[in-house]
This record gives structure tokens, sequence and C-alpha cells, in this order.
């Protein structure tokens, strides 16, 4: 990688930020640190006091508070969009996004692309023009619900995801509705569920409290009890945990699955409870805000994935995402080679 | 009657067919009664108790899952029937009374509350932790875009200060609730502490909105502070027929009712009707009567929210560990309401400490 006069890598592929806001600059952060394909280019707001322009300014992206409008007006365009603002604002953008030929990548709940999980489900839809990268919550659960799924039917699949005051800025804090449909949704497309259904509570305890995630999922009454079976459950799920694990190093679980026997209450359904911790990277807010890395972290590598195969580069399947981590590590984002030098946490 | 078409100034005193009173009692047996029923009512217990109700003369009976709409799950406990059935049962059965729904976002959608709507809820009770009122705001609008009247809760109101409470208060009350209640979720609010934040809230929304007060028994204050909220200007006031709700239990509606008549604070609720309702409608169903034990009062103490108690009389069970002392845990650790998945993972912490505390005292180290 070559560092321009400016300060920023140049990559193969461009990109703008629109919504400089947490989630707006953790992802800048990642992606010029951490990406092997993507330079941040544009940092888009709509107000001109923020503090999120100003900090993409001073490390040498092009800023702006005259929204997508100006964004759009420009002789260069990006070649990606990540956005990063409301569900509403990015149900209006994504045509116009589209119409001038840019990729979009969906960080608000907005739901306009395919639902995108890139352990679970990337290798489906790398020519898609819209990726929706779920919620924080959805990037976290979703493949704890696909690595049960493989394994028995799952008629319903709940997850709740407690996340600190501190970490939800505005933008989250007025899209509540909008996470709890968009995650349950996830649970079911991406997580194969027949039912899904999502809660989030969002806790201000000091210090504050780190990303927690309980998914429960509804099995089959056998698979509850120790044998062969839930062998496989669990060879599975942590299966799933370590192929999040490459590129969100801080996912974890508090404790083993927990298995319930069927009950009358639960439909005759037995019950899986899996409890999921992550710890951020620290990109730009503390590590407890472990619901930004999670899907910028996913959103950067969705980002990476698309232009590599859109190059054609490698000559490695997109697909191998998907696979355990041994036959992914030359196309790893988490590598640290992009390291810019005026990037600091 | 009057559904939310007044304006936010007064949105019950002055109807014109309610009594002249100084106080609106809502009783909450089918809500906060969920918990302690482990959301198992039955249709035709919600048409008894709604039936007494509506007769000794209770204006807004609340009727939901105890977590509020969309709380049927494995994390709360799903119900045994619908909840949208049984607001549509309840409205059928009131003559008088508005039916009120709760509803926590994060939790519940405004999908939920339109559906609500539909079966006939008029009142919407939009619930919040203390701290984070703006989450509700696209809640409370789209409850007054339906027509309903609306009350915001500020739950397990006891973490933060009068001052803070307050500044809460106002978002609920720009985003347009017509009252906003102290909650004391975890009945740990002791009277004075209850007096100075409904003072601290009228003095911030004025004659905007109503103030409202919520008890839990945990620490035998539910009707104490009740009382004192009374003095210090609220004008809601929130009861369960025999206590029954989370916790050692809300406030007793009948008790309410027998204190401020009193008093001779006027409610417009018959004594005997609530008495009656008490003693042989909701009685006799009752699984056990919601009292305080050592987990109750460990909740008051330990500020824990009052809807805990079931989950960590399960989690005790299963994993063999003191329900008081997960309680005493999840208190310390600070959660709030919802995060009731948390009781297995602090089971499962104190299930290891005293295996590792028993290996210790067989000598292995």
């Amino acid at each position: 990688m070559t560092v321009t006069s400016g300060g920023l890598p140049r990559r193969a592929a461009t990109a703008a930020i629109v919504g400089p806001g947490n989630i707006g600059t953790d992802l800048m952060f990642k992606l010029l640190r951490r990406s092997d394909w993507i330079t941040p280019r544009w940092m888009i707001g709509v107000d001109p006091t923020s503090d999120g322009l100003r900090r993409a300014a001073s490390i040498g992206l092009t800023a702006s508070a005259e929204g997508v409008d100006w964004l759009l007006a420009q002789d260069e365009l990006p070649d990606i969009v990540f956005e990063c603002t409301s569900a509403k604002a990015h149900a209006a953008n994504a045509p116009r996004y589209e119409a001038a030929g840019i990729v979009a990548i969906d960080l608000t709940p907005a739901a306009v692309g395919p639902y995108c999980c890139p352990p679970v489900n990337l290798d489906l839809n790398l020519d898609a023009m819209n990726f929706n990268m779920i919620t924080c919550g959805g990037q976290a659960t979703t493949p704890v619900v696909a690595a049960v799924s493989r394994v028995v039917p799952v008629p319903y699949a709940e997850i709740v995801a407690s996340i600190a005051s501190k970490s939800a800025g505005p933008g989250t804090r007025a899209n509540i509705d909008e996470f709890t449909e968009t995650t349950a949704t996830a649970l079911e497309v991406v997580g194969g569920a027949d039912k899904g259904k999502a809660i989030i509570i969002l806790n201000p305890v000091e210090p504050p409290m780190k990303m927690r995630n309980t998914v429960f999922c509804a099995i089959p009454p056998e698979a509850a009890e120790p044998g062969p079976l839930q062998d496989q459950l669990n060879q599975s799920i942590f299966a799933m945990r370590d192929t999040v694990r490459e590129y969100v190093p801080g996912y974890s679980f508090r404790a083993d699955p927990q298995y319930d026997h069927a009950r009358d209450t639960w439909n005759g359904m037995a019950r899986v409870a899996v409890f999921v911790e992550v710890i951020g990277r620290g990109d730009y807010l503390p590590d407890y805000a472990g619901n930004l890395d999670i899907i910028t972290a996913a959103a950067a590598r969705v980002g990476d994935l698309v232009v590599e195969h859109r190059q054609g580069a490698t000559g490695i399947p997109a697909g191998a995402v998907s696979t355990p981590a041994s036959s992914t590590s030359s196309t790893s984002s988490t590598s640290n080679a992009a390291q810019p030098t005026g990037a600091q946490a | 009657m009057s559904t939310g078409t007044n304006t936010s100034t007064d949105v019950s005193a002055s109807t014109s067919d309610t009594p002249t009173r100084d106080l609106r009692i809502t009783d909450s047996t089918l809500r906060d009664g969920s918990h302690a029923m482990r959301h198992q009512f039955t249709e035709e217990q919600v048409r008894g108790v709604v039936h007494a109700l509506d007769g000794a003369g209770v204006e807004v009976i609340e009727v939901a899952h105890g977590d509020g709409l969309g709380g049927s799950s494995f994390n709360y406990g799903f119900s045994l029937v619908d909840e949208m059935r049984l607001i549509k049962a309840a409205v059928q059965e009131a003559h008088r009374a508005k039916i009120a729904i709760l509803m926590l976002p994060g939790v519940g959608t405004i999908e939920h509350l339109k559906h609500a709507h539909e079966m006939g809820a008029s009142v919407a009770r939009i619930a919040t932790h203390c701290t984070e009122a703006d989450t509700a705001i696209q809640h409370f609008g789209a409850a007054r875009d339906l027509g309903m009247e609306t009350v915001g809760f500020l739950m397990l109101s006891h973490r933060v200060g009068p001052a803070e409470l307050a500044r809460q208060a106002r978002i609920q009350v720009d985003a347009g609730a017509q009252c906003v209640y102290v909650v004391d979720s975890a009945g740990a609010l002791v009277l004075t502490d209850c007096q100075e934040r409904v003072e601290a809230l009228i003095a911030e929304i004025g004659s905007e909105a109503q103030v409202g007060f919520h008890g839990h028994q945990n620490l035998s204050m539910g009707v104490a502070n009740s009382v004192l909220a009374y003095r210090a200007g609220a004008k809601q006031i929130d009861g369960a027929l025999c206590a029954l709700g989370a916790g050692a239990g809300n406030s007793p509606t009948e008790v309410l009712a027998a204190t401020f008549d009193r008093l001779g604070i006027t409610t417009g609720v018959d004594v005997g009707g609530v008495l009656a309702a008490a003693e042989e409608v909701v009685r006799p169903f009752l699984p056990r009567l919601p009292f305080m034990d050592r987990s109750a009062i460990t909740q008051g103490q330990a500020g824990v929210y009052s809807s805990f108690l079931l989950h960590a009389e399960r989690a005790a069970e299963r994993y063999g560990v003191p329900a008081h002392a997960i309680l005493q845990r999840v208190g310390e650790a600070g959660y709030v309401g919802g995060q009731e998945d948390m009781i297995i993972e602090v089971a499962l912490r104190l299930a290891e400490e005293r295996d590792l505390g028993d290996l210790a005292s067989q000598g292995v180290r």
C-alpha cells in the first residue's frame, strides 16, 4: 500500500461514509487501519458543527456537511457508499446510489438490500448493488442461530441484545422499532429459524456494560439431552464462534450453551441458550461498544470482499469466507498491513 | 368518552361523564399481575376482573403481557392466551373504564400498539428506563396520531436523582406524553425519595402534563409512597388488586382506595366494590399471594427490577444457588428492566463459585 500526500492510503476502491456519528467514525478508522482494498475518501454529514466531520477532515478525508446531494454532484464519485445514517435516510438514498452506479453497504436497519451476515451467507450475493448489514444485534446473533439450524430444525429463535447507553447514538435511539423488526427477520432469512423475535435493551450503568446478546433457540426435545446430537450442536456453535472471531476478535461466549428440557409452555419444544459477549477493538469508542465494532467490522469485510470479487484479483472464491478459518487467511480484512500513519484511537 | 382528543394539559380530571375527584387510580392487575401469574391469565379471569373493577368505578384498567405488548417470549415467559385477545375481551367487558396497554420500546413496536388500538385499547402507557426517554419519541407520536391518551413510564426511577428524572420527563412530554409516571419498579423508593421525584417532575412540566406514581411493595412502601406522591401533586396513581404484581407486588388497589377515602381524598372508586373484587374475584385464582420474602426485600434493598423475582427463583432451582444471592448480584451489576436473560449468567457464575468453594473446602487448590 502506498500513502498519498494527503496521508490516505491508495487502495483499489474509494468509499464515502455517509453519517459522521459513532458508527461512521468507527468505520472510518477501521477502513483506514484494516482494509486491504478500500480507501475512505469522503465523510458526508448534514451538520457543519459535527465533531465527526471535523475529525474526518483532520485525518485527510474530504468532509462535507451538504449531504448526499453534494456527494452525488461531484465529478468523481466513490465506488462504495457506507450508509451510517438512519433507516429513513437510507430508504430515500438507496435508489440514488444505485442510479449513480455506486455500491451501497447499509449499516442502518432500513433493510433495502438482501440480508447480509459475512460468516453465514455472503457467498450468495456478492454482485448485489445494496448490502443490508442488518443490525449490530443481528450481526452478533444470526450466526449462532444459523449454527443451530444447520444441525436441527429451529421453529423459533429469539435474541436479547443489551448495549451500553453511551454506545447508542441518536440514529440507534430513533430506530428502535426498525432494529427489532429487521433483526427478527434476519433470524429467519439468514439464521434459518421459522420465526424470529428480537429485543433490545439500553443500559446506562457506569462503567458501561459490554455488549451482550443472549440467543435462545427452540429445538427438538431430543437435542436438549446429552448425546451425539447435542455434541453436534455444540460443535457447530463453537465453530461459528471461531469463524466470527476471524474479523471480530472480541467475540466470545460468557458460558457454555445451556440446554433446557422441553416444556409445555414452550409448545413442547426444548431450548438452547447461548450468551454472546462482544468486546470492541476500540477503533473509536472504547471496548464496551462491541455493538459498533461488530457491524462496522462486518461492513468493512463485506466491502473488501465485494471489491476483491469484482476485481477478480486473487482468484480465491469469495464463498471461501463461509468456510473455516484456515482457508481465508490471505483475504482477511483483519490485516494490519494498511495501517495509516495519521490515524489514532 | 373522550380518548385523547383533549389537549395535553388535563387528560382526565374534567371529562363530562367522570365524577369530580382528586386523583385517578389506574389498575394494573391484568398487566403487572401478569408477572405474578407467569403470564398465564385466561380470558375468563380477565373478564371477571374487568367486570368487577369497571363496576367499582375504576377508570383505567391496564391489560397486557407483564413486560408490555410483545413481551411473550423465552426471556420473559410466553403468554397462555394472546394478549390481543385479552385486550379485546377487556374492552368488551368494560362499560365505563378505558382499557390501557403498556409497551416498552425495544420489546414492543408501533405495530403492536396499532394492533392493540384496533382491539379497542385507548390509553397507551409507554415505558423506558429512567435515563432512556428518547428511545420512545416515535412511539408517543404514533400513539397520539392514533388518538390514544398517552402516559410515559420512567422505570427504576430510584436509579437517578430528581433533577435528572425531571429532564427525562421533559423529553417524554415534548414527545407527546400527557402524563409522566415516577415508576418505582424495584420498590426501592422510601417516602421522601418518592416525594422529591414527583415534586421535581411537577416543577419541570407544570401544567403541560400530569404526573403519576407506580409503586411496589418490596419495602412495604407502595401505599405510603402513593399518599406522598399525591401530596406532592401527582394526579394518577397505580395499584393492583391483592397487590398482584412483580416482586412483592404493587400498591394494592383496594388499600389505596380505602386509604385515600380515609384521608378524604376522592378517587371516584367505590371502596366496597374494589374490596369485593380483590377478595372474591382475584384471590380465588392466585397461585400465591405476593409476599415480602427474603428475595423480594433484597430487590427493594438492592434496587432490582421487580419482575426478575420469579426468573431468579427458577434459575435458583435449576442451578442450585439462592435466589436472593442472584438478585443481590443483579443489583450490583446495575441490570435494567428487560435484562432477565442476565439472570441465567449470574446463576451460572454463582454455581461456578460454589463449586470452586466446595473444592477449596476439600483442600483442593
